[in-house]
C-alpha cells in the first residue's frame, strides 16, 4: 500500500522543497517508486529544484480539473529511475485545491507508486491543509530558531485535528522532526536552538538533523537534488534521514562538531 | 536619621483570612479523646507536625461532664500540635484556656450537630478534564467547570483554561487562566515555569513581571489578598 507523506513547517523558507526533493530522490534512489507532488500552487519551485522546469507542460491541477491525464502530467526524473515529479501551477488560483480532486488523483497515484511525497505550501491556510489532508505520515521541518519551532508547533497541532486520519478517528499520522540549517557551532556557543532544545518543545521523534551546508544552494541553483551530491554534507544527511524513515538504524551525525583536539587524539 | 526614615512603618496590622485546623469535640470522655486522637494522628504523623489547631467546643453544650481543657491542651502539645485557641465551651473552661495562653475565638455555629446523622454533602458538579498530549501553539484547551490536567507541556503561543486549578505535569510556556468565572482559590501548578501569563480569578501577571529566581522550576500560584504569588517548590 502506497504512503503518502507531507512535507510541513508552517513558516516559509526552512527547507521544505529542498526536503521534498531530496527525500524523494533518497526514497527512489533505494529503489521504490516514487513521486513529488508540488501543492505551493501559484508559486511553482519544486520543479527547478528538480531542474525539471523546462519539461513541464500539464501540471497538478490540470490533472484535477480533467484537462490532462496523468501521464501527460507526471515527468520522469532523467538521474534517477522511479522518481517521478508532479509540479504545480504557477497560473491558478490555490483555491481550485479540493479534497474530492485530490482523492481521485491520489487514488490512481497510488495504484502506481510506493510513496507520495506531498511538498506543502508555508503557512497554515488552504493549501497547507490540502497538501497534508491525505497524510500517513509527516515530516515537520524546522530551523534551529524560535519562530520556526512555534510555527512547527502549531502545525503540529494542526495535524492532529484537520488530517482525514483524524477526522476519522483513525491512527494518527506519524510525525517525524526534522531539524534543517543546523549550525553545530553557533549552537554550540548559544547562539542557535540545539536540536535537544526544539525535540523539548516539540514532543515528536527526531528523524534527522541537515547542517547548513553551501551545497544546498548550489544544489538548488543548479536543479539537482542535493541528495545526489555525494560530496556534500547535507546531501549525505538526507540520505540517513531517508534509510532512518525505512527503518534502518544510523547513528545521528551532525549533532556536534567535533574538536579540533578531539579529531586529533581520535576519539 | 532623617524624618522620612522615621516615620518609614515597621510593621503592619492586617485582618487575614487563614485556614486552620479546627478539632470539633464532641464528649469530654479522657480516654476516648486519648485513645481517637492519638488513631487520627497517627494515621499521619508528618503532616500534623507543628500545626496549629483550633479548639472547638460548642458540641459540648449539652454534654454534662465538664471537659479537661489543660488535659486536653497537653495531649494535643504532646503529639506534636500547636493549640494556638478555643471556639466555643462554658466562660470558665474560656477563663482556663487563656491562661493556658491559648487565644478566644468567636463563636460560630458548630459546623457539625452531633444529633443530626452527617449527611453525605453531593459534590457540585464539576468537570475535570486531563490532557494526555502537548498543547501546541494556538490550540485552546479548556476545563470550564472544573480542574486541567495537562500531562505533558503547555507550548508557547497556546492556552489553556479552567474554572478551578491548572495542574502542567510538563513545562508551562504559553498561557494559563485558572479560575475563569472568579473561583479566588484556584491554583496553577507546573513542573517547570515559563509562562506567558498566568492568571487566577482575573488577577494576572505577565513573563516579564516574573521574578528569574522562579523561571525554569517547579512552583505552584495562588492567590493572596487579590495579590498573585508564585512560590517555588523545595527541591
Amino acid at each position: 500500500m502506497a504512503r503518502v507523506i507531507v512535507v510541513t513547517s508552517g513558516k516559509g523558507g526552512v527547507g521544505k522543497t529542498t526536503t521534498s526533493a531530496a527525500f524523494a530522490t533518497g526514497l527512489a534512489m533505494r529503489g521504490h517508486k516514487t513521486v513529488v507532488i508540488d501543492f505551493d500552487i501559484g508559486l511553482r519551485n519544486l520543479d527547478l529544484i528538480m531542474g525539471c522546469e523546462r519539461r513541464v507542460v500539464y501540471d497538478f491541477v490540470n490533472v484535477i480539473r480533467g484537462e490532462g491525464n496523468l501521464n501527460q502530467a507526471l515527468i520522469k526524473d532523467k538521474r534517477v529511475d522511479d522518481l517521478y515529479i508532479l509540479p504545480a501551477s504557477q497560473t491558478r488560483d490555490k483555491d481550485t485545491l479540493t479534497v474530492e480532486g485530490i482523492e481521485q488523483v491520489f487514488e490512481e497515484l497510488k495504484e502506481r507508486f510506493d510513496f507520495i511525497v506531498c511538498d506543502s505550501p508555508a503557512g497554515i491556510e488552504h493549501g497547507a491543509i490540502m497538501a497534508m489532508y491525505f497524510a500517513d505520515e509527516a515530516i515537520i521541518v524546522t530551523n534551529p530558531e524560535v519562530s520556526s519551532v512555534r510555527d512547527s508547533d502549531r502545525i503540529i497541532g494542526i495535524l492532529a485535528s484537520k488530517t482525514k486520519r483524524a477526522q476519522n478517528g483513525d491512527a494518527p499520522v506519524r510525525e517525524h522532526l526534522l531539524v534543517t540549517r543546523y549550525f553545530a557551532k553557533r549552537v554550540n556557543t548559544g547562539d542557535m536552538m540545539s536540536a535537544k532544545d526544539i525535540q523539548e518543545i516539540l514532543a515528536i521523534p527526531l528523524l534527522g538533523i541537515i547542517p547548513e551546508s553551501p551545497s544546498v544552494l548550489q544544489a538548488s541553483n543548479s536543479g539537482i537534488p542535493v541528495a545526489l551530491d555525494k560530496n556534500s554534507d547535507a546531501g549525505q544527511a538526507y540520505l540517513d534521514v531517508v534509510a532512518r524513515f525505512l527503518g534502518e538504524d544510523r547513528p545521528h551525525r551532525f549533532l556536534n562538531k567535533r574538536s579540533f583536539f578531539a579529531r586529533l587524539f581520535g576519539n | 536619621m532623617s524624618s522620612s526614615v522615621a516615620h518609614t512603618p515597621v510593621l503592619e496590622l492586617k485582618g487575614n483570612l487563614l485556614s486552620l485546623m479546627v478539632l470539633y469535640l464532641y464528649d469530654s470522655d479522657r480516654e476516648r479523646i486519648e485513645q481517637q486522637f492519638a488513631e487520627k494522628i497517627g494515621k499521619a504523623k508528618n503532616f500534623f507536625q507543628s500545626a496549629p489547631l483550633v479548639l472547638d467546643l460548642n458540641a459540648l453544650q449539652n454534654v454534662d461532664a465538664p471537659l479537661d481543657v489543660p488535659h486536653l491542651v497537653d495531649l494535643v502539645r504532646k503529639h506534636g500540635l500547636v493549640p494556638v485557641g478555643i471556639r466555643g465551651g462554658s466562660p470558665q473552661m474560656r477563663q482556663v484556656a487563656l491562661s493556658l495562653s491559648l487565644g478566644i475565638l468567636p463563636d460560630t455555629k458548630p459546623m457539625i450537630s452531633r444529633t443530626e446523622p452527617q449527611e453525605e454533602r453531593t459534590l457540585p458538579a464539576t468537570k475535570d478534564k486531563i490532557v494526555s498530549q502537548p498543547v501546541r501553539s494556538g490550540q485552546q484547551v479548556a476545563a470550564l467547570q472544573g480542574d486541567l490536567v495537562v500531562l505533558s507541556a503547555v507550548n508557547p503561543g497556546a492556552e489553556v483554561l479552567a474554572g478551578k486549578s491548572i495542574h502542567v505535569y510538563g513545562a508551562l510556556r504559553g498561557r494559563a487562566v485558572a479560575g475563569i468565572h472568579g473561583y479566588s482559590e484556584a491554583r496553577i501548578f507546573c513542573r517547570n515555569f515559563d509562562a506567558e501569563l498566568v492568571s487566577i480569578a482575573g488577577q494576572y501577571k505577565l513573563n516579564e513581571d516574573f521574578d528569574d529566581s522562579v523561571r525554569g522550576r517547579a512552583v505552584q500560584i495562588y492567590l493572596e489578598q487579590d495579590r498573585l504569588v508564585i512560590q517555588p517548590f523545595a527541591g
